[in-house]
């Protein structure tokens, strides 16, 4: 009898990290999927990046993850957003070929080592004394595995909604899973039911893109890994393009929206408020008069356009009407409706801050299942499961990011501790550390943790190492550079429209003036080398906002104490004298691993950590004491 | 050591006894009492120099101004062997709460922090000294005392600093709001704040706390309880006001004039402001000994008020009693209170507004219980526009409240600072939210999710 190490139920974004992170750790590894034409399929906007998402996707790089890669393999449009709002909220999007993106992952997971993909559908858990053991098909075949990492997506007990046809599916019209939904409810998780939602695809060459607007792609060498530089690799980025809705679009979906189903009561799910459908958005905001709708190729070969705001579960004819009242789209033909869809995900206050399931041991769960949202939150989870359960196997301690060490880490966190009502997006507001958690330092901030777990090779470790010392010797440099109040100075100063210095002063200061950089302050600058530009980027944001940044560590550092002590997991909360019923209520939920977590808590007031503090430190002192009567 | 910051607070409960101390615990105890320790024999004495365990003569200097605060003793002591064992620095001054404060309040601007309610206590058991027997009375103290102080919190909050402070958080945020969401949704057409509008808004809000601020100072978000003196001539129902506002029988009433012979003192909290209200002996030519001690001490409390309720009979109208009484308490802040409006009246309250120049006339009926609520509003009206103020000093700030205020303080300004610096809109964020976490100190709240709420309530974002 085979016995896999670990066994991925899921080959999205979530299962391909998770398979390939448990390969790569030497674990055995079995990714089963319903369909295998459809690994990481973007079920929606064939988009990775943006806001919070991008910083996402390079801590997966700087931990040995794929997306990055991917998309840079992948991609035919990128753009650099909020340039203009401070280094720590800039962020990469890139425009994805679906079908290349999907292709590319797939030949990725074919050719790891110690990864099997095969397609099949899971009905059940095969589960023996809360431990669990393996899995069985559709088909009655079971596989064995020590550990299973569930990543179903949208899939369990999927429904999709268009006007009043519904019908059992998964995304994209693949099969969907039900009976794995209701073993899980036999199992004691808490399924909950989430809904979203997708725009209707129309046939490029139907739209009159005279009257729309082009938004082209960003210029310059940027890409999504710290490994290569790949946008040169594109000959030309395809454009994207916007129109807006008008009077006549809301009047049609004002006219029919009781036969949209979200307003019958038709839909139960919780939606994300920041995916709202068009219907929504018209709805709830009356005053606004139109709407943006983004126009965006599914693909660089095919005549599929996506549009990105246009999401909606109206009966097809009204989807047909609304499109035709928009500007250029007066002919447009839809080639797949919208639709909304509702799955089961379950309580991630079921989970642990390492992915595991409270519930049964060895059992791990990532991606939309865990009630968030987008591919890149999916990826990030999906690698943080692979790498515990493998770790877990090993008998090595768990990677449990920190707050302030990584988007990941919020990501998670919030999770497991406060749970979420709505599909979980991230965003760069729940980040309370942001400033130091840029895309631009992903790798700073994480490569030594990936080449740690072994998922970073040594070429690449010493290329980091390299680049992490060339910034710091030119950080030191540029402050050591003394620069004097001499007519040179004064003169080059105003030159490059800055202000003349009053005294002695050094490189390093001058780089804060918001009106210089790096490369204005060439011509002060004698003795200067010729740096990579990452290099100069990064000695360029560390010191031209260092105060702040030295501000948002201290931050941290107060914290640090509170994040450090840890709860063990065998504690009684009962035990403990004058907790609130609400505090004692949900510290045996969340079953916090640090007080810094439990003070995270909602209903978990200062006056109670003071009390877990003061009872952790008793424990601590009965048990030395225990010790010292053995 | 456990813990990295240093903490004070008033050791001896304020009131309590004549000697007052005010306890700093923690690494930095000593440097910051020695920045406002001037010994008396050796005024160049560096106080981080002295023996441990040693006793030091002379004076609290509030450093800005070089005015001397109180003669104190300062007793040093270092770690590891004191109760907490954390260096610890105990000032021993001359007690009322006005020196006690003062020195407390100077000792937290060098860099001590608050201490929170049994957190000495606290630091002894976590920094191993004491035993664990104790823990669980360190508990119980921890318990108690927060969920007193937090009724006290909650009381103040609902009179009226609670909307302020409501207010202000609610502009932060949509002023926070509004720079996330451009933020988080760069494609999505957000009409924005300019940073001139966002400038300004900045500066209202600033204004705001600085009022709030002063108004603080001053003292008017109460503590300890503002004096109430209800005075009149005999059997006008002073006793029966008194027992009316208490909503219970305190006070013995009688039908016979001169019943109440002593002071009654009772604590009641009126939409959040604590009085300390007391019921005196009727005031008139005394009749007996014992009557005659009453009354002069019903005078000295009349004297000693911050607020009089100058109770008249309406049945009876002004006499030449009741004129005295009022003499007496002329220069006080008054609210008169006509009192036994269920029996026919034989006064005209617009005559008696002209006659006594004042427009804080209340019709009441102790016994039937009717207007008492007006009178309630208008004693807290008074209280907080600032009409009534305490005049011994024993109303003082919440400290801690003001503390977390003038944090917030401090960041806006960083704001604002921020701002004129042309910085990008993230750098403003920072300091925004570390200022609404401080004002969350006051309320209650915390920043997370209050901020993504608030995106999405004044924003259509998302596609
Ligand atoms: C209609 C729709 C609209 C969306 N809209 C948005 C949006 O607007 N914004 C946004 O950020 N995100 C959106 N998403 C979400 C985004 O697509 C997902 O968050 C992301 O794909 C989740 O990744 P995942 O790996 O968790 O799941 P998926 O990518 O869905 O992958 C699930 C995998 O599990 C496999 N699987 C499921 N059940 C079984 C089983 N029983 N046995 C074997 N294999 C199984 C499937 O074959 C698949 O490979 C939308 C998704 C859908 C479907
Ligand atoms: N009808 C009526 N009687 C009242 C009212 N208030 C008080 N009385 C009566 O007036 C009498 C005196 O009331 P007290 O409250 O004892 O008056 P006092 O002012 O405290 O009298 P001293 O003890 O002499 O100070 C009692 O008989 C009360 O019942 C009222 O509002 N209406
Ligand atoms: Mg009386």
């Amino acid at each position: 009898m085979k016995e896999y190490d670990v066994i991925v139920v899921g080959a999205g974004h979530a299962g391909a990290e998770a398979a390939l992170a448990a390969a790569r750790l030497g674990g055995d590894t079995l990714a089963l999927t319903v369909d295998l034409d459809n690994i990481a399929l973007m079920a929606c906007n064939p988009a990775i990046g943006g806001p919070a998402k991008s910083q996402i996707v390079r801590e997966i790089d700087a931990l040995g993850g794929e997306m990055a890669k991917n998309i840079d393999r992948s991609f035919i449009q990128l753009r650099m957003l909020n340039t203009g709002k401070g280094p720590a909220v800039r962020s990469l999007r890139a425009q994805a070929d679906k079908k290349s993106y999907s292709l590319n992952m797939k030949r990725v997971l074919e050719e790891e080592e110690n990864l099997n993909i095969r397609q099949g559908i899971v009905t059940e858990l095969l589960v023996g004394d809360g431990v669990v053991k393996g899995v069985k098909l559709k088909t009655g075949i079971e596989f064995y595995g020590k550990k299973i990492i569930l990543t179903t997506g949208t899939f369990l007990k999927g429904s999709i909604i268009i006007g009043d046809h519904s019908f059992n599916s998964g995304p994209h019209h693949q099969f969907p899973a039900n009976a794995l939904s209701e073993h899980l409810e036999e199992l004691g998780f808490e399924l909950r039911r989430f809904k979203t939602g997708t725009s209707p695809r129309v046939d490029k060459r139907t739209i009159d893109f005279s009257q729309l607007i082009k938004q082209p792609g960003s210029e310059g060498d940027i890409s999504f890994s710290f490994t290569e530089l790949s946008s040169t690799q594109l000959k030309e980025q395809v454009p994207c393009w916007l129109v807006r809705t008008n009077e006549k679009t809301h009047q049609i979906i004002r006219d029919n929206i009781d036969l949209s189903p979200l307003y019958a009561g038709d839909i139960e799910g919780e939606g994300p408020r920041y995916c709202p459908s068009i219907e929504d958005k018209v709805m709830k905001y009356p005053e606004k008069e139109r709407h943006q709708i983004f126009v965006e190729p599914e693909g660089e070969y095919i005549f599929e356009m996506y549009l990105s705001g246009f999401s909606t579960c109206l009966p097809e004819s009204i989807q047909v009407k609304m499109l035709h009242s928009l500007p250029g789209f007066e002919e447009a033909k839809i080639i797949r409706p919208g639709y909304a869809i509702e799955y089961d995900c379950v309580n991630p206050l079921q989970l642990k801050p390492t992915l595991e399931t409270k519930v049964i041991k060895g059992l791990y769960t990532a991606g939309q299942i865990n009630g968030t949202s987008g591919y890149e939150e999916a990826g990030a989870q999906g690698l943080i499961a692979g790498i515990n359960a493998m770790r877990q196997l090993q008998g090595e301690e768990a990677v449990i990011l920190k707050r302030s060490e990584a988007y990941i880490g919020v990501l998670i966190d919030d999770l497991v501790t406060k749970g979420t009502n709505e599909p979980y997006r991230m965003l760069t507001s729940r980040a309370e550390y942001r400033l130091v958690l840029r895309q631009d330092n992903a790798d700073l901030r994480l490569t030594p943790l990936g080449y740690q777990l072994g998922l970073i090779t040594e070429k690449r470790y010493q290329k980091f190492k390299a680049k992490k010392e060339a910034i710091e010797q030119e950080k030191q440099r540029l402050k050591n550079y003394k620069i004097y109040p001499e007519d040179e100075v004064q003169s080059y100063l105003r030159k490059v429209d800055s202000t003349e210095i009053s005294r002695d002063d050094t490189l390093g200061r001058l780089l804060r003036r918001p009106e210089l950089n790096y490369e204005k302050l060439a011509g002060l600058d004698k003795e200067r080398a010729d740096l990579a530009p990452e290099v100069i980027k990064q000695v360029e944001i560390q010191l031209k906002y260092e105060g702040y940044i030295k501000k948002q560590l201290k931050q941290i550092e107060k914290k640090k104490e509170l994040e450090e002590q840890q709860i063990p997991e065998e504690i009684d909360y009962e035990q403990i004298e004058g907790l609130s019923a609400e505090a004692l209520e949900k510290l045996k939920k969340v079953e916090p691993i640090s007080v810094g977590q439990a003070s995270r808590i909602a209903g978990v007031t200062p006056a109670d950590i003071s009390l877990l503090v003061v009872y952790l430190q008793k424990l601590k002192r009965e048990v030395t004491k225990e010790n010292q009567h053995e | 050591m456990y813990f990295k910051d240093t903490i004070a607070a008033i050791s001896t409960a304020v009131g309590e006894g004549g000697i007052g101390i005010v306890r700093v615990s923690g690494a930095e105890a000593i440097s910051i009492v020695d920045q406002i320790f001037k010994a008396y024999a050796k005024p160049k004495q560096n106080l981080k120099e002295v023996a441990a365990y040693t006793a030091h003569y002379g004076h609290i200097i509030e450093p800005e101004i070089e005015q001397v605060v109180d003669e104190v003793i300062c007793l040093v002591m270092k770690a590891p062997k004191t109760y907490t064992q954390e260096d610890i620095v105990e000032i021993h001054c001359h007690g009322g709460s006005v020196p006690l404060r003062k020195i407390l309040s100077l000792v937290l601007d060098m860099g001590a922090r608050l201490a929170e309610p049994g957190e000495f206590s606290k630091r002894a058991f976590l920094n191993g000294r004491i035993d664990l027997s104790q823990a669980e009375a360190i508990m119980d103290v921890i318990t108690s005392k927060t969920e007193a102080g937090l009724q006290v919190a909650m009381d103040q909050l609902e009179g009226g600093l609670s909307k302020q402070i409501e207010d202000i958080r609610s502009k932060l945020l949509t002023l926070l709001a509004n720079l996330e969401a451009s933020i988080d949704f760069p494609e999505d057409e957000i009409e924005g704040f300019s940073f001139a509008e966002v400038e300004e808004r900045l500066s209202e809000v600033l204004e705001s706390v600085e009022d709030l601020l002063a108004t603080s100072k001053k003292g008017r978000i109460i503590k300890e309880g503002i004096q109430t003196a209800i005075v009149g001539r005999p059997n006008v129902g002073k006793s029966s006001l008194l027992n009316a506002l208490l909503r219970e029988n305190r006070a013995i009433v009688t039908e016979i004039p001169g019943t109440t012979r002593d002071v009654i003192e009772e604590v009641i909290n009126i939409q959040g402001i604590p009085l300390k209200i007391m019921d005196t002996a009727g005031i008139r030519e005394a009749e007996d000994e014992v009557e005659k001690i009453g009354v002069a001490r019903s005078q000295k409390f009349l004297q000693k008020a911050d607020l009089v309720l100058l109770v008249l009979d309406a049945n009876l109208g002004v006499t030449e009693e009741d004129r005295e009484v009022m003499d007496l308490a002329a220069d006080k802040d008054t609210i008169v209170v006509l009192n036994k409006i269920d029996l026919e009246s034989n006064l005209d309250v617009e005559t008696l507004k002209k006659e006594l120049a004042t427009e804080r006339v209340i019709e009441v009926s102790a016994t039937e219980e009717i207007g008492i609520n007006d009178l309630e509003e208008l004693i807290s009206e008074l209280v907080f526009a600032g009409q009534v103020e305490a005049n011994d000093q024993t109303l003082v700030t919440s400290l801690r409240h003001q503390e977390a205020l003038e944090a917030a303080y401090e960041y806006l300004l960083t704001v604002q600072e921020t701002l004129a610096q042309d910085l990008p809109a993230d750098f403003l964020t920072i300091d925004l939210k570390a200022a609404l976490e401080e004002l969350g100190k006051i309320t209650g709240d915390t920043v997370g999710e209050d901020i993504i709420d608030q995106i999405f309530a004044d924003f259509c974002l998302g596609k």
